[in-house]
């Protein structure tokens, strides 16, 4: 079981913020390719991957990161702070 | 004194850069900047930020934490606000105490640098004809590059 978050438009367009899921993923790409083959919605979300950013376990991390062991994903766009 | 607060409430500019000068010790220098929401004429009735709670205190203390090392810091003071702000409010502000104010101000503009584009926050802009997501800029990423 792994903890999926959603920031941003990224959440708009999924329509939740959080959700738990089971997957047998192996990379970060694996997840969202499970994701996308699910529903419209979430593939309206990852429809260009460079506009998404991922953490695991809240720290910054990339596409190819492997989630073994991860408890917590966060997809979201890019930051803007400040 | 370095000291983080992520917070939905206002805050009072002038109130903590006083506190902060007033507890940065024996430092000859004192840096503070403040970011407000930009009233970009009357296009603009609120800014809704949204974050990550957890990741964004981390983050921005991993962020601030650099900055104290970097250039030897007495203190350092990050506030940044989420939820709804009014155009004219305070969104955020660093406040940097160095010896000299060359470290001071370089620390001041590598935290603006780094929390514009390393730190979970997003905001979005509510105005008469809509919402909209502010996009991130390709210069902010860059900014990033000179540090």
């Amino acid at each position: 079981m792994i903890d999926v978050l959603y920031f941003a438009w990224v959440r708009e367009r999924i329509g939740l913020p959080k959700e738990r899921i089971t997957t047998s993923a192996v990379t970060v790409a694996d997840l969202v390719a499970e994701l996308v083959a699910r529903e419209e919605r979430y593939a309206a979300a990852f429809a260009d991957t460079r506009a998404v950013r991922v953490a695991l376990d809240q720290e910054l991390a990339d596409f190819s990161s492997p989630i073994a062991g991860v408890r917590e994903v966060a997809f979201f766009p890019p930051m803007t702070g400040g | 004194m370095h000291t983080v607060r992520i917070q939905d409430r206002p805050f009072s500019y002038g109130t903590e850069s006083d506190s902060f000068a007033a507890a940065a010790g024996p430092a000859g220098a004192v840096v503070t900047f403040l970011g407000r929401v930009r009233d970009d004429g009357g296009r603009l009735s609120v800014m809704e930020i949204e974050h990550y709670p957890g990741m964004t205190e981390r983050a921005v203390t991993a962020i601030l934490d650099e900055a104290v090392t970097r250039w030897d810091l007495t203190a350092g003071l990050v506030i940044h606000r989420h939820g709804r702000i009014a155009p004219g409010e305070a969104i955020m502000m660093v406040a940097t105490a160095a010896r000299h104010r060359a470290e001071a101000f370089a620390a001041a503009e590598f935290l603006m640098d780094y929390l514009k584009s390393r730190a979970p926050f997003w905001k979005k802009e509510f105005g008469p004809d809509g919402a909209e997501w502010v996009a991130a800029r390709d210069a902010d990423e860059q900014a990033l590059d000179r540090w």
